[in-house]
C-alpha cells in the first residue's frame, strides 16, 4: 500500500450532545477512490465536513499529507484550500458567470493572475464541454451541467483529495450518469476521492473500497466485491437487503 | 423554429372566442379608467379653481415672474443639494456596509464591535435626522477642534451620513442574512478567507436582493439633503427661502419643490421598473 494522503484517526464529533461520529478511523492512500455507504443520519456527511474542518472534531487527530491538521495552530483557510468539496446542492455562485465559478478560489486563493486563471478555467470547461457555457449564470445550466461545474470548481486548484458529498442525489435521473462519467475518469486519472453516495452500482464499479457507516462507526470496510457480494457484519447485510429490495 | 411553427398553427374556434372576449374586456375596463380618472381630475381641479382664496393662492405661489426671477438662486442652490446628496450617498454606502458587518461578525471575540454596532442603529435610526443636524451641525464645532471654518454644508454631509448608515446597514444585513448558508459553506471550502467570503460570494448576493430597499433610502434622502439648509448651507431650500422674503411670494418654495421632484422622478421609475422585474422573475409561470 502507498504513503497515505489523508489519515483520521479516532474521530469523535457530537452534536447537542449526540453523538454523530463515535471513533471513526480511515486511511486514504494515494490515488485511491473511496466510496462510503450507509443510512442518512449515519455520519457520512458529517466525516467528511470534518476531515476539511468545516466542522471542528471533538476528539482524534487528522493527517493530511504528514501534517496534522487538527492541530489549532494550522492555518484553516490553506488547508481547505488542499481540499476539493462537492455538495449535494451544487452551491455554485449564482451571481458569478460559470468560468468566475471555477476561477475564483484559484485567484483569491491562490494568487493566479485572470489572465492564467481563465485560460485553466476554459481548458477545465472545455475538458467537460461546457466552454460555450463559461460565461453564462449557473442557473442557465441543467442540474448535471451545474454539478460538472461544481466538480471542475474543486480540482481546479488540484487539491490532494476529492470529497463528494451525495453529488448526485438531488439530480433528476436522467442526469446521474453524465455527472458519475466525469468522477469515473477522475478516478481513472489518478484523483484521491473519498464520496458519500447513494449510488450503490457505482460506488461498486468505480471504488477501489467502499465503507459502510452506521451510527457514527465504520461497521465494515472492504473491495467492492467483498462488501457487496460477500458482507460479513449482520447490520451490513440488513442496509444492502433494504437497498436491493 | 419552434417560433414558425407556433405562428402557422391557427388558434381553435375556442381560444379565439376566448382571445375575443379578453381584448372586449380590457377595451372596456381601460376606457372606464379613462373616464373616471378624468372625470376626478376636473371636479378637483374645478373645486379649487372656484374657492375663493384661489386668485390669491394663484399670486403668492405661482407668480411666473418671481418663479423667473428666483431661478437662477435656487438652482444654484440645488446644485450644492446634488454635491451634498452624492458625496453622502458614497460616505452612506461604505459606512453602512461596514456597519451591517460588524452585526454578523460571529463569535464571542467581537462581542464589544457587534453590540457597538447594535448601538449605533438603534440610536440613530431612533433619532430624528433634524436633530442629528443640529447637534453634529452646531456641537462638533462647538469642541474648537480646529480654528479653519468648516462650511455648513459638509456637518450636513456628515449628519445624513451618520443617520442614513443606520438605515442601510439594517438593510443590507437582512440581505446578508437573506443569502443561504450553503453559499458560505461553498466559499469557505475552497479556502477563501471569512472576510474575502464576505466580499466575493456574500455582498455581491445581499445587494441584489436588497437593491429595491436601497433604492427607496436613496429617494428618500435625495429630499433628506434638503434639511441641510437648517445648518445655514445656501442650497435650494435656504435660497427659496432668501427669495420668498424679498419677493413676498412662496413660489420660489414650489420652484425647489419642482426641481426635488424632478432629481427624484427618474430614480422612482428606476426603482419601480426594477422591482415589477425582480417580482416577475420570481413569479415566472404564473398569473396572479
Amino acid at each position: 500500500m502507498t504513503a497515505s494522503v489523508l489519515s483520521a484517526q479516532n474521530i469523535w464529533k457530537s452534536f447537542d450532545r449526540r453523538d454523530v461520529l463515535k471513533g471513526v478511523d480511515l486511511d486514504l492512500a494515494a490515488h485511491e477512490v473511496v466510496a462510503m455507504i450507509g443510512a442518512s443520519g449515519s455520519g457520512k456527511s458529517t466525516l467528511l465536513r470534518c476531515l476539511n474542518l468545516l466542522e471542528r472534531i471533538d476528539d482524534g487527530r487528522i493527517i493530511l499529507d504528514g501534517e496534522d491538521i487538527s492541530d489549532p495552530r494550522v492555518k484553516v483557510d490553506a488547508v481547505r484550500a488542499r481540499f476539493g468539496v462537492v455538495f449535494q446542492s451544487y452551491n455554485l455562485f449564482p451571481h458569478l458567470s460559470v468560468l468566475s465559478n471555477v476561477t475564483i478560489a484559484l485567484r483569491a486563493v491562490h494568487g493566479m493572475s485572470r489572465r492564467d486563471a481563465d485560460d485553466e478555467g476554459m481548458r477545465l470547461l472545455g475538458r467537460i464541454g461546457l466552454a460555450d457555457k463559461a460565461h453564462e449564470h449557473p442557473d442557465r445550466l441543467s442540474g448535471g451541467q451545474q454539478q460538472r461545474a461544481a466538480i471542475v470548481r474543486a480540482i481546479a486548484s488540484k487539491p490532494a483529495v476529492l470529497l463528494l458529498d451525495e453529488i448526485t442525489s438531488a439530480l433528476d435521473p436522467e442526469l446521474v450518469g453524465e455527472v458519475l462519467a466525469l468522477v469515473r475518469q477522475l478516478g481513472d486519472e489518478g484523483t484521491t476521492i473519498l464520496m458519500a453516495t447513494h449510488e450503490m452500482a457505482f460506488a461498486r464499479d468505480v471504488a477501489d473500497r467502499v465503507l459502510f457507516l452506521d451510527g457514527g462507526v465504520i461497521v465494515e470496510q472492504g473491495p467492492p466485491v467483498q462488501l457487496f457480494d460477500a458482507p460479513q457484519q449482520e447490520r451490513t447485510r440488513d442496509f444492502l437487503r433494504r437497498f436491493t429490495e | 423554429m419552434s417560433d414558425d411553427l407556433r405562428e402557422a398553427r391557427r388558434p381553435s374556434e375556442i381560444e379565439l372566442g376566448r382571445r375575443d372576449f379578453r381584448r372586449r374586456q380590457t377595451g372596456r375596463s381601460v376606457a372606464i379608467a379613462v373616464v373616471s380618472t378624468i372625470v376626478f381630475a376636473v371636479i378637483v381641479w374645478i373645486t379649487i379653481i372656484n374657492t375663493p382664496g384661489w386668485s390669491a393662492v394663484q399670486q403668492s405661489f405661482f407668480d411666473p415672474a418671481t418663479w423667473a426671477k428666483a431661478w437662477p438662486r435656487v438652482f444654484w442652490g440645488f446644485l450644492l443639494n446634488i454635491r451634498v446628496l452624492l458625496v453622502a450617498a458614497a460616505g452612506v454606502a461604505v459606512f453602512g456596509t461596514l456597519l451591517a458587518a460588524l452585526r454578523t461578525l460571529r463569535g464571542p471575540v467581537f462581542f464589544p464591535l457587534r453590540a457597538l454596532a447594535a448601538g449605533y442603529t438603534d440610536l440613530f435610526r431612533g433619532l430624528p435626522l433634524i436633530i442629528v443636524l443640529y447637534l453634529v451641525g452646531f456641537g462638533i464645532p462647538g469642541l474648537r477642534l480646529s480654528d479653519a471654518r468648516v462650511p455648513a454644508e459638509v456637518w450636513g454631509t456628515v449628519a445624513l451620513i451618520l443617520t442614513y448608515s443606520a438605515y442601510v446597514s439594517e438593510v443590507i444585513r437582512a440581505g446578508i442574512e437573506a443569502v443561504h448558508p450553503s453559499q458560505v459553506l461553498a466559499a469557505r471550502a475552497l479556502g477563501l478567507s471569512r472576510g474575502r467570503t464576505l466580499r466575493l460570494v456574500v455582498l455581491p448576493q445581499a445587494i441584489r436582493k436588497v437593491t429595491p430597499a436601497l433604492m427607496n433610502d436613496f429617494i428618500s434622502m435625495q429630499k433628506d439633503v434638503g434639511l441641510v439648509s437648517v445648518l445655514g448651507a445656501i442650497d435650494a431650500v435656504r435660497a427659496a427661502q432668501i427669495e420668498t422674503a424679498t419677493a413676498f411670494d412662496f413660489t420660489p418654495y414650489v420652484l425647489a419643490g419642482v426641481l426635488f421632484v424632478v432629481l427624484a422622478l427618474p430614480m422612482i421609475r428606476l426603482t419601480d421598473w426594477y422591482s415589477a422585474r425582480l417580482r416577475r422573475r420570481e413569479q415566472m409561470g404564473g398569473v396572479l
